[in-house]
């Protein structure tokens, strides 16, 4: 008899779980060795609470009523959970707070496309400690857990989410005009975003030819002196945050594994300043992501900078096995 | 030694990029502007059944425009060419829309029989419009932004044949010349979009392999830009 299980979701057996398991000891030991303590979270959490950290969680995947009539909401990540902890249970605590977490989440996607809807992240949180040393440890502490993985050639995007937004100010964009063009960058639509920064009136050629170059930067450090040759000052106060940050990645030693993107926007909401993102070029999807979010402790009530990141364990799996069979074939 | 098959294929750092290779309707336009940058794509125009190419500097991947995004998503393919029209319908597919090709010109419309107003007459009466189309999402979207109702339905084949059979009252189809709506009595009543060939690229290609696909890019594009 075939009993299905919901799309999206799946049992893991003996030997996949030895795996994961293998690997979640790796991320663990990595996270403890940088002072990262573990925390866990109720997978549901009240609707309004995570709505508060999140204005999109009123759309929320899976919502439900409990016998009180009160709405409920399974988590899509932890990082606002742990706001809330943070918020919640540290009242009396002093800042700095160092929290890791490997915890199941939830997501309405389409199962066919490798991306399951309850699915397991592995992730740090660092509050209280602002841009951009609090930035900069955050990817030190990444850049551990993916070698404790064994992922020694997976690559860390860092881009910045306001530095579009801050440079369209500073070409005079209006407000619609600017969320178009946003809302297309976003998409990775690169296209698009140049129709859109033509319908632009009155807009400087200078000006111009910066938005447009800007999201095909990337690299090492020169992209930020490439993108100030482009744009001039407006660039170089805009970029000064990333240059800080990739300074103190220098000093921390694991800049060359960093590379600065300017074009990079990730659209959860509560991003400000530094974004992540995690590539290995064994695989074809992004390994997770992160950045700061400056604002969001804010929104319960206990006003401090924050900065985390969180892998897709089923995905950081499935590169490991890639990795090791590509090495394989080379010998 | 020849290659083997599954070395060319599978995502793999340090080879010749791949680019999915659009058959169908932008096969030719597709063929020609390799042959521009100095691909050689004599093999891909013999009737070989063979669905991978090697080129100077490039392995090609032949397949339908509809799957292009899924390989490119996927980084089964590092770059991929097909038409907006699919990105359309496929929205929800995470690549990088790098350029636009210029060439595949072509237009999504709302069409009805022509000199007939049921489509009108289905809105006034009905509160919907039967519409029969390949693209049931651009469909759907389309008549939601314009604050309308319509029972889109999904058909695989000639999309003529749902006005004319009666299983619907519009199409929305794309269209290049307007030859075949014209021949099956239809006429256009709507543009919703205008299509072009895009080329589009992985996520982690467009930020691992930034060199390399930033000058194929730029050879690439079209003169004039």
């Amino acid at each position: 008899m075939i009993h299905p299980t919901p799309p999206g979701t799946r049992d893991i057996l003996p030997e996949e779980m030895r795996e994961l398991r293998a690997l979640e000891a790796a991320l663990r030991a990595a996270f403890e060795a940088h002072g990262y303590g573990e925390v866990a979270t109720p997978t549901i959490e009240y609707a309004d609470v995570l709505r508060r950290g999140d204005e999109r969680y009123a759309n929320a995947a899976y919502r439900f009523f409990d016998e009180r009539g009160e709405l409920l909401a399974m988590r899509s990540d932890m990082t606002i959970p742990i706001a809330r902890l943070v918020a919640t249970r540290m009242q009396d605590d002093e800042p700095p707070f160092r929290l890791s977490y490997i915890a199941r989440a939830y997501r309405a996607v389409s199962p066919q496309r490798g991306q399951m809807r309850e699915f397991t992240q592995a992730g740090v949180e660092l509050v209280g400690a602002p841009a951009p040393e609090g930035t900069a440890e955050v990817i030190e502490v990444l850049s551990a857990a993916l070698d404790a993985a064994g992922l020694t050639r997976a690559v860390v995007g860092l881009g910045d989410s306001d530095l579009y937004r801050q440079l369209l100010a500073e070409f005079g964009v209006g407000a619609e005009a600017c969320d178009q063009i946003l809302d297309r960058l976003a998409a990775h639509d690169l296209v698009g975003l140049e129709l859109a920064v033509d319908e632009v009136s009155g807009l400087d050629p200078q000006a111009r030819a910066t938005l447009l170059a800007l999201p095909g930067m990337r690299g090492g450090p020169e992209v930020l002196d490439r993108a100030t040759d482009v744009g001039g000052e407006a660039v170089g106060r805009a970029t000064g945050r990333m240059r800080a940050t990739y300074d103190s990645l220098k000093a921390r030693g694991v800049a060359d594994r960093v590379r600065l993107d300017l074009g990079l926007l990730r659209d959860l909401g509560y991003y400000t300043g530094a974004i992540l993102e995690v590539y290995d070029p064994a695989l074809g999807h992004i390994l997770g992501g992160g950045g700061r979010y400056d604002s969001l402790l804010g929104r319960f009530g206990r006003d401090l900078p924050a900065a985390g990141f969180s892998l897709y364990m089923e995905r950081l799996h499935v590169a490991q096995a890639e990795e090791e069979r590509q090495s394989e074939g080379q010998r | 030694m020849m290659p083997r098959v599954v070395d060319l294929t599978r995502a793999r750092e340090g080879g010749p990029l791949k680019l999915a290779v659009p058959r169908g309707a932008l096969w030719p336009e597709t063929l020609d502007m390799l042959d521009r940058i100095g691909s050689d794509t004599s093999e891909l125009r013999s009737d070989s059944r063979s669905l991978v190419f090697q080129t100077e500097g490039l392995t090609l991947v032949t397949m339908r425009p509809s799957d292009v995004p899924t390989y490119v998503e996927a980084g089964a393919a590092d770059l991929g060419i097909t038409g907006k029209d699919v990105l359309l319908e496929q929205r929800d597919r995470i690549v990088y829309e790098v350029l636009d090709l210029r060439f595949g010109a072509c237009r999504m419309v709302l069409a009805g029989r022509a000199n007939d107003d049921a489509l009108d007459e289905d809105e006034r009466r009905l509160g919907a419009m039967r519409i029969a189309t390949k693209y049931p999402r651009i469909a759907e979207r389309h008549f939601e932004e314009t604050g309308r109702r319509a029972e889109v339905i999904e058909v695989k084949g000639s999309v003529e044949l749902a006005p004319l059979s009666g299983l619907a009252d519009g199409i929305v189809d794309l269209v290049a010349s307007g030859r075949t709506l014209a021949e099956n009595g239809l006429e256009v009543r709507e543009e919703i979009a205008t299509s072009t060939a895009r080329l589009i690229a992985n996520r982690v290609s467009h930020k691992l392999r930034a060199a390399e696909v930033d000058e194929l890019v730029e050879r690439l594009r079209p003169e004039g830009r």
